[in-house]
C-alpha cells in the first residue's frame, strides 16, 4: 500500500509526484528520480525539522495568539474583515495586534487600512512593520514593491521564503493577537504558513464566507483542508447577507443562499457560526479610503453584526 | 525559428482562439463571465463550438456554474472527454479538477508543482477536438497557474488573448492592475475590460445603489487604453441561475441557456461578446 503523503512534509519545489520528504520513500521513489532535492532526502537530512523553525519559533514566542482568516473563496471579503477584526482588537490600548498579508500576488490590507505609501524599513531587530496606531503593526508586501502597479510574478517556493521571512524576521514585538490574512484557496500560502507555525501553535482559523453555494463549495474544502491539516475552526461568518435599500428600508438577498447558506454549512459540519453581516456599501468605500468602518459608521447593522462576531470570537478563545 | 512540436501543440491544433480570463483579485465575477462568455460565444451560431477550462484548481467554481458539478470526467483511447455542457449537441466542452473530486468538499491542497502537472494534462490529454474558442477560467493572483499557462502554450501563443475583469472598488482595481502588468510583462495582448457588479437594482423600488462603487473600469481603460467591454450590474437573477444546478435537461435541452438568455445580464452580456468578438478582429 502506497502511504499517503502528508501534505505539510511536500516541499515546495517538489516534482509532481513527491513521496513527502518525511516518509521512508524520501529519495528512493521513482519520482524523486531527477528532483534537486533527491541528495539531500536519501541522506535522511530532511526527516530532521526545516532550520527556519527555531527562528519563528523564538520570533513568535511572544505572540500570544495566531489567528487565521481563511475563505476558499476569493472577494468574500477575507481582508475587510481582518481590517475589522484588527480595529476592534487595537481599541483597547493595551492590547497590542499584528496584522500580516501572506496574500503576495493581490495584498489589499495596505489600502484598506490607509498605508498603502508606507515602507518597511529594516533595523538591526529586523524588517519593522508599518504601524497604523501605537499598537497596530502591520506587514504586507504592498509595501514592498516599487508601486502599486507592479505584478508579483511569483511561483510558490519564492512565495513561502517571504512568508517564513515574515514569521522570523518581522520585528513584531510583544502581541496579544497576530491575524493572519491569507490569499483564496488552499495552495502553497496555506500549507507554509501551518507548516512554519507548526511548533508555535495556530489558536484557530474564522472562516469567511458569502451566501451563495459557489461560495460555500470552497469554504467546505477549506474546512476539509483544516481538518487535514489540524487547525482548530473558531468558527464561520456569513459576510454580504442580505442588502438594506438606502430608499425603501426593504432587505433583499443579493447572493441568494440557495442551499441554506453559511449557517445551515456550519450545521452541516458541525463547526460554530459566528453570524452574519449585512452588506453595506459603506463597508466597500471605508476599505477603499483606508478607514475603520466601526469608527465612522457606529451606527449600520453591519457594525453591530461585527462587534457581535468578534466577542464570540474572544469568548471562544477565552479572552 | 520554428516552433516545436509538444502534446500542448497537437491537442490544440485545431483551437482558433484561446480567451484567458483574469483579474487578479478573487471574487469579482472571474468565473461568472467565463461563463457567460462561453454561453454567448456558444449562442452566436448554431456552429461554433466552445471550448472552457478551469484552472482554478483549488477552488473549481465552474462546474456548479453549469449545473453540472455532479458528472465526472471519461476516460477514452484518445485522452480524457470533457463533461459537455449541452449534453448531446457536444458545444459547449467543460473541463475542471472539479470533475474530479470523488466529493464536492474534498480539498485540493496543491502546492505549485502539481498544480503545473494537472494544468499540462488538461491542455495535452483532454480531446478538445475542434473548437473555435477555448475560454480559460483562471483563479485569482499571478502565480503559479498563470505562469504554467503561459508556458505550456507558449506554442500557440499567437492565438492566446485575455479579457480583464474587475469591479469598480479600489481594491479590486489595484489588482486588475496587477493582473494587467502581468499581461504586459508575458506578451499577452488585452481585447479589453469588463466592469462587472457595479450597482445594484433593489427588486423593491427600482433604486440603483453602488454596492461596490462605480466608473472605475471605464476610467482606468481609458488611462490604460484598453477597450472597454461594458459595464454589468450586480444581477440577483443571474446569480441565481449559475447557482441553482440547471444545466441541460437530458432531452438536448440546453435549460441554463435558455434561463440566462432571459436574465438582464444575458441580454447585456451580447454588446461584451460582440467587442470581445471584434477585438480578436
Amino acid at each position: 500500500m502506497v502511504a499517503v503523503p502528508d501534505p505539510k512534509s511536500i516541499p515546495s519545489n517538489a516534482p509532481e509526484h513527491c513521496p513527502g520528504t518525511e516518509s521512508e520513500q524520501a529519495g528512493k521513489s521513482d519520482a524523486c528520480a531527477g528532483c534537486d532535492n533527491k541528495e539531500i532526502c536519501a541522506s535522511g537530512a530532511t526527516k530532521l525539522p526545516d532550520p527556519s523553525l527555531p527562528f519563528i519559533k523564538e520570533r513568535m514566542a511572544s505572540v500570544k495568539r495566531k489567528i487565521l482568516v481563511l475563505s476558499g473563496k476569493g472577494g468574500v471579503g477575507k481582508s475587510t474583515f481582518t481590517a475589522q477584526l484588527g480595529w476592534a482588537f487595537a481599541a483597547d490600548e493595551d492590547t497590542q495586534t499584528g496584522i500580516m498579508d501572506v496574500d503576495i500576488c493581490g495584498p489589499s490590507i495596505p489600502t484598506i487600512f490607509g498605508i498603502a505609501n508606507e515602507q518597511v524599513h529594516s533595523s538591526s531587530s529586523g524588517w519593522s512593520p508599518v504601524y497604523v496606531q501605537d499598537n497596530m503593526a502591520v506587514m504586507s508586501v504592498g509595501f514592498m514593491l516599487p508601486t502599486s502597479r507592479d505584478a508579483v510574478m511569483w511561483r510558490g517556493p519564492k512565495k513561502n521564503g517571504l512568508i517564513s521571512q515574515f514569521l522570523k524576521d518581522v520585528d513584531w514585538g510583544d502581541l496579544d493577537y497576530l491575524l493572519i490574512d491569507t490569499p483564496p484557496g488552499t495552495s502553497d500560502e496555506h500549507l507554509s504558513i501551518v507548516q512554519y507555525l507548526k511548533e508555535s501553535g495556530i489558536d484557530g482559523a474564522v472562516l469567511i464566507t458569502t451566501p451563495q453555494e459557489v461560495a460555500l463549495q470552497d469554504v467546505r474544502r477549506e474546512i476539509d483542508f483544516c481538518r487535514k491539516v489540524g487547525i482548530r475552526i473558531l468558527g464561520l461568518v456569513e459576510n454580504m447577507s442580505g442588502f438594506v435599500c438606502p430608499k425603501c428600508k426593504n432587505e433583499s438577498q443579493i447572493f441568494k443562499p440557495s442551499t441554506g447558506g453559511g449557517k445551515n454549512l456550519a450545521k452541516e459540519t458541525n463547526i460554530e457560526f459566528l453570524g452574519a453581516v449585512p452588506l453595506d456599501p459603506r463597508i466597500g468605500m471605508s476599505a477603499d479610503y483606508g478607514v475603520s468602518f466601526l469608527d465612522e459608521y457606529p451606527d449600520s447593522p453591519a457594525t453591530t453584526a461585527y462587534l457581535d462576531i468578534i466577542d464570540k470570537i474572544k469568548n471562544i478563545l477565552g479572552d | 525559428m520554428a516552433l516545436q512540436e509538444t502534446a500542448v501543440t497537437r491537442r490544440l491544433q485545431n483551437v482558433k482562439h484561446i480567451i484567458l480570463v483574469l483579474a487578479g483579485k478573487g471574487g469579482v465575477g472571474k468565473s461568472s463571465v467565463s461563463t457567460q462568455l462561453a454561453l454567448n460565444l456558444a449562442a452566436s451560431s448554431p456552429n461554433v463550438k466552445v471550448g472552457i477550462l478551469d484552472v482554478d484548481l483549488t477552488g473549481p467554481s465552474i462546474p456548479r456554474m453549469f449545473g453540472i458539478d455532479d458528472q465526472g470526467v471519461h476516460q477514452s483511447s484518445d485522452g480524457w472527454v470533457p463533461v459537455y455542457a449541452d449534453g448531446p449537441s457536444a458545444r459547449v466542452a467543460c473541463m475542471s479538477v472539479g470533475f474530479l473530486l470523488k466529493n464536492k468538499g474534498d480539498s485540493v491542497v496543491w502546492r505549485g508543482p502539481k498544480k503545473n502537472g494537472m494544468i499540462r494534462q488538461f491542455l495535452s490529454d483532454v480531446r478538445w477536438g475542434e473548437l473555435d474558442y477555448l475560454v480559460i477560467d483562471t483563479p485569482p493572483g499571478t502565480s503559479d497557474e498563470h505562469l504554467s499557462l503561459m508556458e505550456h502554450m507558449a506554442g500557440v501563443h499567437s492565438r492566446l488573448s485575455a479579457v480583464i475583469v474587475t469591479t469598480p472598488q479600489a481594491v479590486a482595481l489595484m489588482d486588475a492592475m496587477k493582473c494587467l502588468s502581468f499581461t504586459r510583462a508575458v506578451n499577452l495582448p488585452v481585447l479589453g475590460l469588463i466592469e462587472n457588479m457595479s450597482g445594484y437594482a433593489c427588486p423593491c423600488c427600482g433604486e440603483v445603489s453602488n454596492v461596490f462603487s462605480t466608473g472605475g473600469g471605464s476610467e482606468m481603460a481609458r488611462k490604460e487604453g484598453l477597450r472597454f467591454l461594458g459595464t454589468l450590474p450586480v444581477d440577483t437573477e443571474l446569480v441565481s441561475v449559475l447557482d441553482g444546478g440547471v444545466g441541460e435537461d437530458g432531452g438536448g435541452v440546453f435549460r441554463l441557456l435558455e434561463r440566462y438568455e432571459k436574465t438582464a445580464t444575458g441580454k447585456l452580456f451580447k454588446d461584451i461578446v460582440k467587442g470581445v468578438v471584434e477585438s480578436l478582429g
